[in-house]
């Protein structure tokens, strides 16, 4: 049946087939990398012994350093730095880091870089379900240290199976006012649902608790409360840099990925599951705070481009670093008030995102 | 290896079928072009063959297994294409694209080697983007784009490769190349052209698909004739062997719509 012609032998020969040059210099991105991730483990360095020594009382940085590498007496700077500072300080990085990296994967799986678990309605459904939990006292009885974190990231997982569902396009696309649309309406919804709690069974010492949530802050870090987050952040964040590949896969859309071997439904499954869990944990810690998943992981990409392989680990340090530094802004600006960070982070983030939209919005046309 | 498709249907839900029972099968080394008018069902036939779509009547076999028994990597192992919608927001470079290709042949949480590295490397030298490889993808040209894709799907190292339009972006001369590289490769080839001449000249043979069932298949020269390209297209044609190729070239004849 072949009718094998004569003219295969005819097709002209590549011109270049045989200059074949040596294999372009990837060394250059990976150090790139290298220097990029020097530099902000420096700057976080940096962030945190400013963060520990800076406040309603100031420490010398010497003095931070030496209480640090265990060499100074029992002090009161000593309780300062050791118990009352550096818990937050940690419990900042690991909040800004878990962050920076649910923002680069939830934008890799809508395919749409103004994602983040604040817009999209994800940290509400952390918070909303926390705020369930403290007033109807759901789960009395068991540790609030399981039963706060758990009911987060089921709300959470709950909050971005919704927006996904609105927001999707028949195609399997994501267009960015969809996305925004789905992400407003579900959090207007569930901070409602927060108010009505609230409002059919007010206490007072609930309602400051409450307010917590809806800001965002740092304020109740205690050692005691550590473990949890920083594990599923540790946890959370290998196994995403472990899924680079296919996280880079999803940038191609569904059916560039389905046709290099992805199993997008049950990969996306769980990014779902793994992007809820840590964002649902570390709101449960510190209360939804707002375009920190925005900003990094933009500014992150700047750097070392979109693959994530580096994109992750960047993206993770830059957000610690970021968080560090404006909860240090948000203890100081205005002490002895101490402005919830929320606050602050939607100060910058607000107008960054419209910037963004804008931008998005002239490329657009251009195109 | 042999690619074959067994009464293949794809019906959407009104009950209009888009793919109608065809039946067609390409070998190894061969080059096989489905050609038809817009809306015969190139398109989806291809589609439910590279696994983007789930047939809903009819079989894909490779080598007599079933790939809807086959997972979705495993396709992705043996059957390449270009999509159609390659389009990212974010900033690849042109090798990240290309490297992507070698996905299905890793394990997910597996960086790439220098023997991956080198592989992309070839690839986009033998579809004239060398140049391109530290260029940002999502700012090439859409010919540019075309060829970096057929890159990605040449570092699939697979056994079938499956293109739809692919030359529809080039410029003639890159048309010929990749037509040409394609043919070469040793790979069971299935192809969705426009171009009748390009396709008679490529091809083995031609599949001609209208309202989505199989109207003529077989060798260029048999296949397209005056009569089918009226009967199918609603044109008029002269199809004359051209004496340098001796491959059918077609005229068509405006104006004098048969």
């Amino acid at each position: 049946m072949t009718d094998q012609p004569v003219r295969r032998s005819r097709t002209r020969p590549r011109p270049q087939a045989d200059r074949r040059g040596p294999v372009p210099p990837e060394g250059r991105t990976g150090l790139r990398f290298a220097a990029v991730m020097a530099t902000l483990t420096l700057a976080l360095a940096a962030a945190a012994i400013a963060a520990l020594a800076w406040g309603s009382v100031r420490i010398p940085a010497a003095d931070v350093v030496h209480i640090l590498t265990g060499n100074a007496d029992p002090s009161p700077y000593r309780t300062i730095v050791l118990d009352v500072r550096l818990p937050r300080v940690l419990l900042g990085a690991a909040v800004g880091a878990g962050l920076a990296v649910v923002g680069t994967t939830l934008q890799a799986l809508v395919r749409n870089p103004l994602a983040d678990p604040f817009l999209l309605g994800v940290s509400s459904g952390a918070s909303a379900a926390a705020v369930a939990v403290i007033v109807l006292g759901i789960g009395a009885g068991m540790a609030t240290t399981v039963t706060i974190p758990a009911a987060s990231f089921a709300g959470a997982f709950l909050a971005l199976l919704v927006v996904y569902a609105l927001a999707r396009e028949p195609g399997g696309g994501f267009t960015t006012s969809r996305l925004i649309l789905a992400g407003v309406a579900v959090s207007y919804v569930l901070a409602a649902l927060t108010s009505l709690i609230l409002v059919v069974s007010a206490r007072a010492d609930h309602l400051k608790e409450v307010l917590y949530w809806t800001l965002g802050g740092l304020g109740s870090a205690r050692w005691d409360m550590l473990a949890v987050p920083l594990t599923v952040l540790a946890v959370g964040t290998a196994l995403l840099i472990a899924l680079a590949r296919p996280l880079d896969l999803l940038l191609v859309g569904e059916e560039g990925a389905t046709v290099l071997g992805l199993d997008t439904a049950r990969f996306r499954a769980a990014v779902f599951v793994l992007t809820s869990l840590v964002t649902g944990v570390l709101v449960a810690h510190s209360g939804a705070i707002g375009f920190v998943g925005l900003m990094v992981p933009h500014a992150a990409r700047m750097l070392v481009g979109a693959a994530h392989r580096a994109l992750l680990p960047v993206a993770a340090l830059m957000g610690a670093v970021f968080l560090v530094v404006a909860d240090l802004a948000a203890r100081t600006v205005a002490a002895p008030q101490d402005i919830p960070v929320g606050v602050l982070t939607a100060l910058t983030g607000g107008p960054f995102f419209l910037w963004l939209l804008r931008r998005g919005r002239t490329r657009e046309e251009a195109a | 290896m042999r690619l074959r498709t067994e009464d293949l249907t794809y019906e959407i839900r009104s009950g209009r079928r888009l793919v109608d029972a065809v039946s067609l099968s390409v070998s190894a080394g061969e080059t096989v072009g489905l050609v038809g008018p817009n809306g015969s069902g190139k398109t989806t036939l291809l589609r439910c063959v590279y696994g983007a779509l789930t047939p809903t009547g009819g079989r894909v076999l490779l080598d007599g297994d079933d790939l809807a028994d086959a997972g979705v990597k495993a396709r992705a192992r043996r059957i390449a294409t270009v999509p159609q919608d390659g389009q990212t927001g974010f900033e690849l470079t042109v090798r990240q694209i290309v490297a992507m290709g070698r996905s299905p042949h890793k394990r997910f949480w597996e960086g790439d080697t220098a023997a991956d590295e080198e592989l992309v490397h070839d690839a986009l030298e033998r579809v004239g983007a060398a140049a391109l490889a530290g260029r940002s993808f999502a700012r090439l040209s859409g010919g540019e784009r075309q060829r970096v894709l057929t890159a990605r799907a040449l570092v699939q190292e697979p056994a079938v490769l499956v293109l739809d339009e692919p030359t529809n972006h080039l410029d003639i001369r890159y048309q010929l190349e990749i037509l040409g590289l394609v043919r070469g490769l040793g790979t069971a080839n299935l192809l969705a052209l426009h171009d009748l001449t390009l396709a008679a000249y490529y091809c083995d043979r031609l599949y001609v698909l209208d309202g989505g069932r199989v109207v003529a298949s077989g060798p260029p020269r048999e296949v397209l004739t005056g009569e089918l390209l009226a009967e199918v297209y609603g044109v008029a044609a002269e199809v004359a062997v051209h004496p340098a190729t001796g491959a059918p070239t077609v005229t068509y004849l405006p104006g004098a719509v048969g």
